[in-house]
């Protein structure tokens, strides 16, 4: 009876360490969004959509430029990456199942996924904008789909994964060329899922600083020109958040407040639409 | 399903084949890009950080000096940063984690997973750079006026681990780039820990069950040992994403590039915070070249990380395949 008790009280105290790591967890997912929601909508108004990013210490100014960059930015990596990962997720899944190089690109595609962004930025560096001679918004864009290609490749590649044989064998019966059939019927059953994986790298690059740094640089002024540096809101928020004036910290707040909404409605979207369609 | 007949029977066989044959091509060329990318980042960055290479040899690695007026550059420094910061954010995220995951997978009312689950998952989603302004605004002011003199008043006198709690508690430092890295990894291993959990036979656990194990005991005795291999894979995980954070660890670390001790309370710099903070206003030559180099060993270091996490990972997705 002795060691019954023993065990229950270790049982109990081990479920209950258990709950205060899941409330430890929980406890600063809500402290984060709650000081990002408090701060943030202080900052809001409609100066920030309509205004430039102000020198220090002048209470006029908002954050147009670096919003219109940074989705400018997002967006053209966006419609370089994703076909790219989408056709490479198609050859892992419908021709290289098990040849060597379907292999090998799945493993380092895994761990390209994981790789430190600053690193993709240097790269980007070494490869554009040192030949180049000076920072530019393209060589952002470059920086970001290097971002992109990895999870939309492994998103596709999975979802195609989950398409069933019978389909594509069905429409083979048809006398459809492959190509047709992976286009028409493979891809297009499993197009919820690979939009969720664009959707989740959309919200992955959003928030990338790291490899902005050494690429698409800032830029203090309102630019589309993709041959100079050009503002963005992560090195806009870097900048003005360890900066010690006011004005540009309520703004980094701001800034910080867009991207976090911006992120987390897109996963949620993301799921959602997931969901929906696999009803899981 | 528009399978439009048109398209297909009005084309000549001859056609299909080529069309077969450029789209198949196609996707194995940009297949084939993902392993140029591997090999072309390592490339460009020995190429770039050359002059440095061959300066300052392998004695870059022990070398403390980081000095850019006099051109003398050292990596112990950033990379002691690095190592340290991601071993405190590993001795807090671990074992947090691993609660986390028990709670979602044994002990959780069924209708409160998902939500829980979901919400650890969006702390994942959440950028480096709202961790990082979050810890330099609100977390590190309250860390070095209330945690900083308790922590120094209670482990601080211990002999031994003691100096680690030392110094002036300027709320920046090693310390505090390391709980935020803990806070930003939690919901990487977490994650992964659950998605192992499951993975392991209901008929194990139920057995375990029936001869009268405790909760406890199923999960440290069936559990975790069956899902040893993905566990380790998990943490490796999470450890390569700490080494390589960059947005969070540049606002709390305090940059400073000397060791003025072994106080976690000092403020220290990572390779990935020297690489923000200095790599803007340095000169052309080997103060770039320096900065590179730094970058290839963050490549090599978590390269080495990432492999024997996925490797762990693929193991044990390899044994439940044969087991099931």
């Amino acid at each position: 009876m002795e060691l019954l008790r023993q065990r229950q009280i270790i049982n109990k105290a081990a479920l209950a360490l258990s709950m205060a790591a899941m409330a430890f967890g929980l406890f600063w997912l809500i402290w984060i969004l709650f000081t990002t929601l408090e701060l943030g909508v202080a900052g809001l108004s409609l100066d920030l959509f309509t205004k430039m990013t102000p020198p220090p210490n002048s209470s006029e100014g908002g954050l147009a430029n670096a919003i219109a960059g940074s989705l400018l930015l997002v967006g053209l990596a966006t419609a370089l990456g994703a076909p790219i990962g989408i056709l490479a997720g198609i050859y892992l899944a419908e021709y290289g199942q098990r040849t060597w190089l379907g292999r090998t690109t799945r493993f380092v595609n895994s761990l390209l996924l994981s790789a430190p962004s600053i690193v993709i930025g240097l790269f980007v560096y070494a490869i554009y904008v040192a030949q180049m001679g000076n920072f530019s918004g393209f060589s952002g864009v470059i920086a970001l789909a290097l971002i992109v290609i990895p999870v939309v490749l492994s998103t596709t590649e999975n979802m195609l994964n989950l398409v069933p044989d019978s389909l594509r064998e069905a429409a083979f019966a048809l006398g459809a060329p492959k190509r047709i059939v992976i286009m028409k019927v493979a891809l297009k059953a499993s197009m919820a899922g690979v939009i969720t994986g664009i959707l989740l790298a959309v919200a992955r690059i959003a928030g990338e600083t790291a490899p902005l740094l050494f690429t698409a640089l800032s830029n203090q002024f309102w630019s589309l020109d993709l041959n100079k540096p050009i503002a963005n809101l992560p090195m806009t928020i870097f900048k003005f958040a360890m900066s010690p004036f006011k004005d540009w910290q309520e703004l980094a707040w701001a800034g910080v407040f867009l991207i976090t909404l911006g992120v987390l409605g897109l996963n949620i979207i993301a799921r959602i639409l997931f969901r929906a369609k696999h009803k899981l | 399903m528009s399978l439009t007949h048109n398209s297909i029977a009005d084309v000549p066989a001859v056609s299909h084949k080529f069309g077969d044959w450029l789209f198949f091509n196609v996707t194995r060329a940009f297949a084939a890009l993902t392993l140029v990318m591997l090999v072309g980042i390592i490339i460009s960055l020995v190429i770039s950080s050359w002059p440095a290479l061959q300066k300052f040899g392998f004695g870059f690695l022990w070398s403390r000096d980081w000095n850019p007026p006099i051109e003398q550059f050292g990596a112990l420094t950033p990379i002691y940063g690095t190592v340290v910061t991601s071993l405190i954010a590993l001795v807090i995220a671990v074992p947090v984690s691993f609660g986390i995951a028990l709670f979602l997978t044994e002990l959780s009312p069924v209708w409160l997973r998902r939500p829980l689950g979901t919400a650890i998952e969006l702390l994942a989603a959440v950028p480096s750079i709202v961790y990082g302004m979050w810890g330099l605004m609100v977390f590190v002011p309250i860390f070095s006026k209330y945690v900083q003199p308790l922590l120094a008043g209670t482990l601080g006198r211990l002999p031994l681990i003691g100096e680690l709690f030392s110094g002036a508690p300027l709320g920046i430092g090693i310390l505090s780039a390391g709980i935020i890295l803990a806070i930003m990894i939690i919901p990487f291993i977490a994650s992964v820990m659950r998605d192992v959990f499951e993975v392991t036979p209901a008929m194990l656990k139920e057995s375990a069950y029936a001869v009268g194990s405790t909760t406890w005991e199923v999960v440290w005795n069936i559990v975790l040992p069956y899902t040893k291999v993905g566990v380790i894979g998990g943490i490796m995980l999470g450890l390569g994403r700490a080494l390589g954070e960059t947005m969070a660890v540049t606002f709390v670390i305090g940059n400073s590039s000397s060791i003025t001790g072994i106080s976690l309370f000092a403020p220290g710099n990572s390779i990935a915070s020297t690489l923000a903070n200095e790599f803007g206003e340095a000169t052309p030559g080997i103060y770039t070249a320096s900065l590179i180099e730094l970058g290839l060993i963050l490549f090599f270091i978590t390269l080495v990380v990432l492999v024997f996490s996925r490797l762990l990972l693929l193991r044990l997705s390899k044994q439940e395949g044969t087991k099931t």
